[in-house]
């Protein structure tokens, strides 16, 4: 077989075998499952309870370099020649553009290039260039040093003629708003959010409803002995990734080399090679370390090719990093949501309707919905949803963490709780009723157990001031995978074992367990293999964004790492006088499965090779079970992740302050390959679902447009001192789909804090916040010490 | 972006304040913060910060790090001179300040960050910008910087002054300054001459009446050289509180101080209740220590004592929960203060 060929078609025409593969719940229903499975796909994997390196805590490969501050990230790449570059940005947050006038830029002192986007008004307002919000980029420049840069960008004129604008959600969505847009020029689908498909209606800023209509809502009700409906909210939430956006682009006669901080090196490849004109051959993407995502840097963006276009220009490498404010105002966000639901069920908690309406606001984009976690998580034959997306003048949402989940969550979670108690049932045992899941089940169980939750009392039960709750909720998110991923393995004739592909490691720990998956195949250890990712001149490397990094790059690995194997395995076979099929690798050597005696190094066997190393590529195979839906190179498997958090949270009545004491995070991400990296992320994971739930909101001044905590102090991000007491249990689910078998985690661990928190301060207190942040205002408002502010 | 400027230190005070042409206040009250001037630096937190941020631009600055004693802490008998370029960091360490400022060290303990305590002076905490967004945005050109507007009054004033608000609504943003007032202290200012002026710290945090660029009346050709503690007698009682949304590297909604002299008795012979982030300076609760004076403190009489501290606040439209946030942080000071605990240390 060619160990290299990775253009077959489907499992349908390429030929099979039937394999045995552990299928289940680790401790509750672990068992063995046959599936048929493409005939160059690896033998299945072991439990990890069987295996030396999956599924043990490896230590980072990269740890000292970040620790030591000897990474390299884009911010510290340096050309020779490297120009710097700024971007001039809108100071109003809806004006027509009358004229632009760079001339004075471009002459001005160390300028080697200037790019102008805005395109002046044609008189009578045809052809109008338009800027929607404050931070709009309008033009940028290129120059020998920042300090030119700067002088330059002062001396570009821009005639605004102001319009009116409107940054809040609320008054966007009334018909006398000032419109964002014409129907003619509205943005139609969405590229990153949730659901906003194309070809939805507009009225006025009003772009939807995208509806979901599943049996007969009216008649759901009408069934239902119990019913609970309330209005949830929540805030924009910035990235706030600690290195910001930024990229070194050298554009060269024979090709363009951008070194980007990006979640997806092959994406930006595709974005310029189309922008520009260039054949993907001549585009290289680079992306070594880099200091977070969260969904910001999925694309590229105008900025990046705003650096292409001036390095094109000044034909000098260019470099451009957004700074603090930047980031806050222009670099993408999770938008803001308001969302009524309303829940109907029978006595004993079945669901007999649900229905969401949900308006969002992702600025001058759109994907503002709260996905479809209210009409998955609960199955309930009678479901209507109507989401809506609101233009604002304000910087375009994107996708950040949990995208449409994190709201959806906000919501659902808690109408269950209220659900719960108008039933007079226990939250968890009303989800044992309602939720089919057998993983969330298990979790629930261990969460229950490890938070205390057995004891948990009648709300506000604390006589003093000072209230104690506990309160969980529960994740859904979908269990994505990259088809479009591939890794070569290469064994040298010293031993010494290279891996390559396009993927990039956005801080974690990619490269790690790829290196795990290879050295369980060779019988290495991880630190003897040395991982180049984050080039694209290596095989095609899937997008890290939809926590789907794991799942689509370790199987290909695996695979790839089994196909040079069974070559050493060849080449071993004549040294030890045995069949390749009887052969295995353990601890640097290769041996006689039957015979454990007769063993050679690996290095011997490599050291056989017709050429200088053996190779091998492969490329992630459809899920064994195929998928629950398949979209050109995406695809989610059958089963969704979840993941339930329970969290203890103390809450001052008279000041309002509240701090999360303890959070227990049960989750789920298929077989863990990495036990600390995993517990990483869920930490993560849980420090940015708090961070969201008490401290952080951009604040737009409706007057200006202006951001006023365009920062890191006066946006609020959780510290150490605000960091609980966080513990993290990850099941084992075996799903039998893949050589891995492995999926992600990033997304699933931030969905259900915020609710879990906001359940239990309504156990602490006895009064619900349904509006986020959870600041001391709004708890002494919600206690009724305060008038109320209006909600949105 | 910063601008390119000057720099050069001095070795004296005097030598500081004769270089020292011109103010922040001054500078920044012109439209981009431009100046031809000098201006000192300490631990330069807030001076680099606001010049990064565009809003103010010397031509040159003029470090003080390098004059002598500038950061040393003196006993005089039972009162005490601190530098004005000693660190809250070392403030805060120092055992003898620990010991007889208590509520003063634990101040400087939780100001900003570990990082930020490191390089930030005394002088500089009492002498920063106030933190006001609309104030620190170079797109907003307020009344404090020489325009004719408040934006906070029509905007976002969650975090703004709930007492002597109506002009400009600022919070002034030092926390030492909230315990020192408590405490009484005077600061000492050095003028090129080498002579020097006592005040009290209240009176040197009260610029003219109208004059909104401000929050102090230091002079060009001046420096801020010296804290003066008073002698504690034996009654004296201390407590500092404060509440952010945060607890560390926030800024304070909510801030006390107060100092209680009890007769051997336990009665309140004389008292002061300073209020912090409540007003353009700290803020002195008269009626809250009317209250206290002459009585037994009990838990009835904070409480009293608590709501009259409050009874003349004029909170925005975004900011009314600091009235009940200050009510419930007056009477647990007080009540800290009375047992002899050095904050009210519930849920932090």
């Amino acid at each position: 077989m060619n160990a290299g060929d990775d253009s077959a078609g489907g499992p349908s025409d390429s030929p099979t075998r039937a394999e045995p593969f552990p299928y289940g719940i680790l401790g509750v229903d672990l068992a063995r499952i046959v599936r048929s499975i493409p005939a160059d796909e690896p033998p299945p994997l072991a439990p990890n309870a069987e295996l030396a390196i999956i599924g043990r805590s490896a230590t980072r490969l990269d740890a000292r370099d970040k620790v030591t501050g000897a990474s390299r990230f884009t911010v510290d790449v340096g050309l020779p020649g490297m120009l710097h570059g700024r971007i001039l940005r809108s100071r109003f947050a809806h004006a027509r553009i009358r004229s632009i006038d760079a001339s004075a830029a471009l002459r001005a002192p160390g300028v080697r290039a200037v790019e102008v986007l805005a395109q002046p008004t044609a008189p009578h307002g045809s052809n109008a260039s338009t800027v929607r919000y404050v931070g709009q980029p309008l033009a940028a420049v290129a120059a020998d040093s920042l300090a030119a840069v700067e002088e330059a960008l002062q001396r570009i004129e821009v005639d605004y003629e102001p319009l009116p604008f409107v940054v809040d959600l609320a008054t966007a969505r009334r018909p006398t708003a000032p419109p964002v847009y014409t129907a003619d020029d509205a943005p139609r689908g969405s590229a990153s959010g949730y659901p906003a498909p194309a070809g939805l209606p507009l009225h006025g800023n009003v772009r939807g409803p995208a509806i979901v209509d599943r049996g007969d809502v009216a008649r759901g009700f009408a069934d239902a002995d119990v019913e609970v409906e309330s209005d949830y909210a929540t805030q924009v939430q910035t990235h706030c990734c600690l290195e910001p956006h930024a990229i070194v682009a050298d554009w060269r006669a024979d090709g363009l080399t951008v070194h980007v901080s990006t979640q997806y090196t092959s994406g930006v490849r595709h974005e310029l090679a189309e922008a520009f004109g260039l054949p993907l051959a001549a585009v290289r993407v680079i992306a070594k370390a880099i200091g977070g995502g969260f969904g910001s840097k999925s694309t590229l963006g105008v900025y990046g090719r705003l650096a292409v276009g001036l390095s094109r220009q000044a034909r000098a490498p260019v470099r451009i990093v957004l700074d603090r404010e930047e980031e806050q105002i222009d670099a993408g966000n999770r938008p803001s949501t308001w969302q009524r639901l309303r829940l109907g069920a029978r006595r004993d908690g079945t669901l007999t309707a649900v229905r969401l309406t949900s308006y969002g606001s992702a600025g001058v984009g759109l994907g503002a919905g709260v996905w479809s976690l209210a009409e998955r998580l609960y199955p309930c034959a009678n479901f209507l949803g109507e989401q809506h997306d609101v233009f604002t003048n304000a910087g375009a949402g994107c996708a950040m963490r949990g995208p449409g989940a994190v709201p959806g969550a906000w919501g659902m979670e808690q109408a269950v709780d209220e659900l719960a108690e108008r039933l007079g049932i226990d939250p968890l045992a009303l989800r044992d009723r309602i939720d089919p899941s057998p993983v969330r089940r298990e979790e629930r169980r261990i969460g229950a157990q490890r938070s205390g939750w057995f004891e948990r009392r009648p709300p506000a039960a604390d006589p003093g001031p000072i209230k104690r709750g506990i309160g969980c909720a529960q994740s859904l998110w979908m269990t994505n995978v990259q088809l479009n991923a591939a890794c070569e393995v290469r064994v040298h004739r010293d031993g010494s074992v290279e891996v390559f592909s396009g993927v990039q490691d956005i801080g974690t720990g990619t490269g790690t367990v790829m290196a795990q998956v290879v050295a369980e195949v060779l019988g290495l250890t991880p630190q003897a293999i040395t991982v180049r990712i984050g080039d694209t001149r290596f095989p095609a490397g899937p997008p890290s964004y939809g926590s789907r990094t794991t799942a689509s790059i370790t199987p290909p690995a695996r695979t790839a790492a089994w196909h040079v194997l069974q070559s050493l395995f060849r080449e071993a076979a004549p040294l030890l006088d045995a069949d390749p099929a009887a052969l295995f690798a353990h601890e640097g050597r290769i041996g006689v499965r039957d015979d454990p005696a007769r063993s050679i190094a690996l290095a011997q066997a490599a050291a056989r090779s017709r050429t200088d190393f053996v190779s091998a590529v492969a490329s992630r195979a459809d899920d064994y079970a195929g998928f629950d839906v398949r979209m050109g190179d995406a695809a989610i498997a059958r089963q969704y992740l979840g993941g339930v958090q329970f969290a203890t949270v103390a809450v001052d009545t008279e000041t309002g302050i509240v701090r999360v004491e303890r959070v227990v995070a049960v989750q789920d991400c298929g077989r863990p390959i990495n036990p600390r990296l995993i517990e990483s992320q869920v930490q993560g994971g849980v420090l940015m679902g708090m961070s969201f739930a008490l401290f952080e909101e951009r604040l737009l001044d409706r007057h200006t447009g202006h951001m006023v905590n365009a920062n890191l102090e006066q946006y609020k991000l959780a510290g150490a001192c605000e960091t609980p007491d966080i513990e993290v249990i990850v099941l084992e689910n075996y799903q039998a789909n893949s050589a891995t078998d492995a999926y992600g985690i990033a997304e699933p661990a931030n969905i259900a804090t915020a609710p879990a928190i906001a359940n239990a301060v309504y156990n602490a207190i006895g009064v619900r916040l349904r509006s986020l942040p959870i600041t001391p205002a709004a708890v002494l408002a919600a206690l009724g010490k305060i008038p109320s502010r209006d909600a949105p | 972006m910063m601008k390119r400027f000057a720099w050069t230190t001095a070795e004296s005070p005097s030598a500081a304040a004769s270089a020292a042409s011109t103010i922040c206040a001054e500078a920044m009250a012109l439209t981009d913060g431009a100046t031809d001037g000098a201006i000192v630096m300490a631990g330069g937190i807030d001076l680099l910060d606001l010049m990064k941020e565009g809003l103010l631009a010397p031509a040159r600055l003029i470090g003080l790090r390098d004059i002598a004693d500038f950061g040393a802490i003196d006993l005089e008998r039972d009162g005490a001179r601190l530098g004005a370029g000693i660190t809250l960091a070392a403030l805060a360490a120092d055992a003898r300040i620990r010991r007889r400022y208590p509520a003063l060290a634990a101040a400087a303990a939780g100001a900003a960050s570990p990082q930020i305590r490191n390089v930030a002076t005394l002088g500089g905490n009492l002498l920063q910008r106030p933190r006001c967004w609309y104030f620190r945005s170079r797109h907003h050109r307020c009344l404090r910087r020489g325009g004719v507007h408040c934006f906070a009054h029509d905007g976002d004033n969650r975090y703004h002054a709930i007492f002597d608000n109506r002009r400009c609504a600022i919070v002034h943003p030092s926390t030492l300054a909230t315990v020192l007032v408590a405490l009484g202290a005077d600061v000492q200012l050095t003028d090129a001459a080498g002579g020097s002026r006592r005040l009290p710290l209240e009176v040197f945090l009260t610029p003219p009446a109208g004059d909104l660029t401000r929050e102090n009346i230091l002079q060009p050709r001046e420096i801020l050289h010296a804290v003066h503690l008073p002698p504690i007698s034996e009654g004296i009682r201390m407590a500092h509180s404060k509440r952010g949304e945060k607890d560390a590297f926030d800024w304070p909604l909510a801030e006390v101080a107060v100092v209680l002299d009890l007769e051997p008795g336990g009665r309140c012979r004389d008292a002061a209740v300073i209020l912090g982030a409540a007003a353009p300076a700290p803020h002195r609760a008269v009626n809250a220590a009317r209250q206290l004076v002459g009585a037994v403190i009990d838990e009835k009489r904070a409480t009293a004592a608590a709501a009259a501290a409050i009874e003349d606040a004029t909170p925005l439209a975004d900011n009314g929960h600091k009235l009940p946030l200050f009510e419930a942080l007056v009477r647990r000071t007080i009540m800290a203060a009375a047992q002899g605990r050095l904050e009210d240390s519930i849920l932090r």
